[in-house]
């Protein structure tokens, strides 16, 4: 099981958050059918690190965007989103 | 004294021993029968890489199978049992096994029974009874397993010297230390080594680890390394098959850890000779621990096999113990520089042992090319050190390999680990390449592979160790290999010619050693396993005791059976009391969120894929959601409560799955959006009220005219505030009434005193069922599979033509709305009852063309009616077709018809 640092509560067990998708599968509202299709169907797979929307459900239930290397679990980063993020 | 009985007879054992040494204590060395061949086994090690000595250890609940004899400490009263055996263990029916060997090679199975699945369940029955270890126990366990989470600046694994050492120095330097060992005593090898005149020093270095704030944990096993340093122990508080002191059989630690040191040592390996599994064959070191720890001697004459100085110590202890040493079978060409009076031969192998009775009589060994025989009852060996690297491997580490001592040792980690001690540097060996007869030379002793499978496997073209592994069954079962791994490895590189580290290995896996199911589960076993939501109005429900129905986590009633009344027939009862005058049911599992802000039409035109814009303050109406692709997903109803607050409803089934979806909108994809939206499923308890009388009612109950279908007002019900919606599932004038959960009591209460005075039924989720088929209402999770679309079930004019909600470019797509696909349809029995699941035929030997997703039966007139999925079926009304369903062996002849069985003009639940 993972650690998770939430930008909110520090870090957590991975058991209290839940996986949405990678940043590359979210469809925006606006997106073209293609793009959308894309989206959801040939999304990227990298070996290496990616960014992975999470939710601390069990938690706060806030989400973020987490920078997770999928060979060696390393997190590089992690970021808060919602209105609150906003610039 | 302390009493035990093994195989039902009673036996006497010291404090402190291990169930294999109280065995040995009493002489009994055949301890099991291995598990193809059935050959007698003894107990070779003493420590939880005991490959052989598996017994099932207590009685009923407590019964544990399989368990290592090296690995339980006797307490008064252990009952302990032998396997794989019948009808006893020195008389085994199966051991006749052993006389076919030859044939029961590598891959037998597979060769076997290729080709005739037939056969091969026939085969099946016999060779489960035949091969295997103890039997699972088919009582509760009543004991309590609990789980635990902690954490450290540094986790010590293992407490030899090397591991108590580090402890002490985290522990005094400030960090929060826990040291945990497998063992019930800590330094064991001192004692072994014959260094307990250090037992004064391990004593105080407790001490000073605890004075320090250290944690020491013993019997506990450190089972799994997980990611980012999470660490999994298992604790035995009771031993097996004891009954607990406090209840608490044992524990599950989750630790996380700053960082990880592991000093947990190496494993003593067995050498490869003929007849090496033999009751009286056992590693040097096991030897050296009998002696030395339990004071019990296994062996009177003993002839040691070497391949290292590690050996000697071994025939030390021997010959202090009083036993005789009759050689030592050293395998490097120059002499170690023994005390002299020790019979030392270099150049020396063993070839092979005989025996008699499951006991050892004589060691054939070759010594520079010569063959020599001893008589002995004991061949104490030693083929080298395997450092312990499991937890390493699982953390993600590699290794390196050490050619000097012959073994693959810790090297990098992606984790923050490092082993010392043993485990880091292993001791020098000398390579020996077996010469002896390989078709009797066990390698894995649990298995029975012998050097002759692996030599089979890369004759039949197996050369990735993992194939290996798989077809040879090497490196399975209880010891994960512990023992075998490496002279399988040898043996494979040898055959491909090249060096050990070339050759692969294995995956290394959790857990390290066994582990019990109730441990894993924990507290979730029993009733645990799934947490209950219960209903606000649960005891009220309970209290009349309805038939219930599990919704998800939740319970609802099913149905309120009046005397000695079926479900079946009470549901019908209830049904018609809605058809024709007035029930009411517990509707508060529906989700529900209230939607507020300035932006909330807004936002409520993302989710749903209606207009939401346009309704007035104090309206309703019917709506419903598409996943990204296109397909819609759930359903509900969306109400104006004020300006800018609107309240949405949709499944129960689908609740949690939606308030993920709004959540994900909201915060994801619309930060900008000037919106709250907040689920509300359990803070308002919701009462239905449906049926002819039940505008009366509701007027009684509100003291004014009920809002008209489809809208909404405020009211008070028993001085309780209320919202008052007008929507009808069950296709009858009917009204949902929501209420802070903490208050439903008395609203409920005045509801059915109205309902009970107006001659009507409490009805649960079973005549919900039927009103709705016969009115062609929607269920999520029954029409609405997740492959319909707006289009299939007939709901395309309602989408938002604006689009910008969820899903619009994913339903762009022009197949999704393409006639032919599988559409929503009704279906009225012409002969037989409709089977619920069934599939649609055009006749005998077609192909399904859809299915059956809900039946039921006309309420007020009878006769078999479903909805279902057909493909093209808006464009087939009229059509008799097959509903039949091959696993109940039912079938009816149907017509498929519009999914309206009731009142198609929609006149009932208007004024």
């Amino acid at each position: 099981m993972m650690q998770f640092t939430c930008p909110h509560c520090g870090p957590r067990d991975q058991a209290e958050f839940i996986y949405e998708r990678t940043v590359d599968a979210v469809v925006s509202l606006d997106a073209a059918p293609e793009d959308a299709m894309k989206s959801l169907f040939t999304r990227n797979n990298p070996r290496g690190v990616d960014e992975e929307i999470w939710r601390h459900t069990y938690g706060c239930r806030a989400w973020m965007v987490i920078a997770r290397n999928r060979v060696t679990n390393e997190i590089s980063a992690t970021r808060a989103v919602g209105p609150e993020a906003l610039p | 004294m302390i009493n035990f009985s093994f195989d039902g007879k009673t036996y006497q054992a010291e404090k402190g021993d291990t169930l294999a040494a109280a065995l040995l204590r009493n002489g009994i060395g055949l301890v099991g029968r291995s598990f193809k061949y059935h050959r007698p086994r003894g107990i070779m090690t003493a420590g939880v890489e005991e490959p052989n000595a598996l017994v099932t250890i207590g009685d009923g609940g407590r019964t544990e199978p399989n368990t290592r004899a090296t690995d339980v400490f006797v307490y008064e009263g252990l009952v302990a049992k032998s396997q794989n055996r019948w009808p006893n263990l020195s008389f085994d029916i199966g051991s006749v096994f052993g006389l076919a060997a030859p044939v029961l090679s590598a891959g037998f199975y597979y060769k076997t029974f290729f080709g005739s699945a037939k056969r091969w369940m026939i085969y099946e029955y016999f060779i489960r009874k035949a091969a295997g270890l103890g039997n699972a126990p088919t009582k509760t366990d009543p004991d309590h397993f609990s789980q635990r989470a902690a954490f450290c600046d540094v986790l010590v694994v293992g407490a030899g010297p090397a591991g108590l050492s580090a402890a002490l120095e985290a522990a005094e330097a400030g960090k929060r230390a826990i040291l945990v060992e497998q063992d019930n005593i800590l330094c064991a090898s001192l004692i072994r080594d014959g260094q307990d005149r250090d037992g004064a020093w391990v004593e105080s270095t407790q001490a000073r680890i605890r004075a320090a704030g250290g944690r020491i944990l013993t019997r506990t096993t450190a089972s799994g390394y997980w990611e980012h340093d999470l660490v999994t122990l298992t604790q035995r508080i009771a031993e097996p098959g004891q009954i607990p002191l406090h209840g608490v059989a044992q524990r599950l630690w989750h630790v996380r850890a700053g960082q990880v040191i592991l000093a947990t040592g190496s494993i003593e390996r067995p050498m490869a000779f003929a007849h090496n599994d033999r009751p009286g064959v056992m590693l040097s070191q096991a030897v050296r621990t009998y002696v030395r720890r339990f004071g019990v001697v296994p062996g009177k004459r003993v002839v040691i096999a070497t391949n290292n100085d590690d050996a000697y110590k071994t025939a030390y202890a021997l010959k202090a113990a009083g036993a005789e040493v009759v050689a030592i079978l050293d395998a490097r060409p120059a002499p170690a520089g023994a005390d002299s009076g020790l019979p030392v031969y270099n150049n020396a192998v063993p070839l092979s042992t005989n025996g008699a009775r499951h006991c050892l009589k004589s060691v054939t060994a070759r010594i520079n090319g010569l063959t020599q025989s001893w008589n002995a009852d004991l061949i104490a060996v030693s083929g080298g050190f395997t450092p312990v690297v499991h937890l390493h491997m699982q953390a993600g580490g590699t290794l390196d390999w050490n050619d000097a001592a012959q073994a693959f040792v810790p090297a990098a980690s992606r984790q923050n680990v490092t082993t010392i001690g043993g485990a880091a540097n292993p001791d020098p060996v000398f390579n020996v390449v077996p010469v002896s007869k390989p078709k009797k030379s066990f390698i894995d002793f649990q298995n029975d592979v012998t050097l002759s499978d692996v030599d089979l496997a890369w004759a039949e073209g197996y050369r990735s160790v993992e194939h290996l592994k798989r077809y040879t069954t090497l490196g399975m079962a209880t010891d994960q290999g512990k023992l075998s791994n490496m002279a399988a490895l040898g043996r494979l590189a040898e055959k491909q010619g090249v060096a050990i580290p070339e050759a692969g290995l294995t995956t290394f896996r959790p857990p390290y050693t066994p582990v019990t199911m109730g441990l894993l589960a924990g507290a979730g076993a029993k009733d645990a396993g799934a947490h209950v939501r219960r209903l606000a109005l649960y005891d009220v429900h309970a209290a009349k005791n309805p038939i219930w129905q599990p919704l998800g986590y939740w319970f609802r009633p099913r149905a309120y059976p009046a005397g000695n009344e079926t479900l079946a027939q009470a549901a019908m009862r209830e049904a018609k009391a809605v058809r024709s005058n007035v029930g009411m049911t517990d509707v508060s599992t529906l989700a529900k969120f209230e939607v507020s802000g300035p932006d909330a039409a807004a936002f409520l035109e993302i989710i749903c894929a209606t207009t939401v814009g346009k309704l007035a303050v104090g309206r309703g109406r019917y709506t419903f959601m598409l996943r990204e692709d296109g397909f819609v997903f759930d359903d509900g109803t969306v109400w104006r409560l004020d300006e800018n607050r609107y309240l949405l409803t949709s499944s129960t089934g689908g609740a949690d799955r939606m308030a993920t979806h709004i959540s994900y909108v909201r915060q994801y994809l619309c930060p900008h959006l000037r919106v709250s939206a907040v689920n509300v499923q359990e803070h308002y308890a919701g009462i239905a009220v449906a049926g002819p009388q039940a505008k009366a009612a509701l007027a009684a109950l509100i003291g004014e005219e009920p809002p008209r279908h489809m809208s909404t007002v405020p009211a008070m019900i028993s001085g309780v505030p209320v919202i008052v919606l007008a929507a009808s599932y069950s296709g009858e004038r009917a009204f949902e009434i929501y209420v802070e959960a903490s208050h439903a009591g008395p609203v409920w209460a005045a509801c059915e005193a109205e309902v009970t005075k107006q001659g009507g039924a409490l009805y649960g989720l079973e005549a919900m069922e039927f009103l709705r088929i016969e009115k062609g209402h929607l269920v999520v999770g029954g029409e609405v599979d997740g492959r319909m679309t707006p289009h299939d079930l007939a709901l395309d004019k309602m989408l938002n033509k604006a689009g910008g909600y969820v899903g619009a470019s994913g339903l762009s797509r022009p197949a999704l709305s393409e006639a032919g696909r599988r559409q929503l349809v009704g279906l009225e029995a012409i002969e037989g009852n409709i089977p619920e699941g069934a599939m649609l035929i055009t006749g005998e030997g077609a192909s399904p063309q859809g299915h059956v997703s809900a039946a039921a039966f006309r309420i007020l007139d009878g006769g078999s009616i479903a909805l279902g999925q057909l493909t093209d079926g808006f464009a087939r009304h009229g059509e008799e077709l097959i509903a039949t369903s091959p696993t109940r062996g039912q079938m009816a002849r149907v017509r498929v018809v519009a999914p309206h069985f009731y009142d198609t003009a929609g006149e009932r639940y208007r004024d």
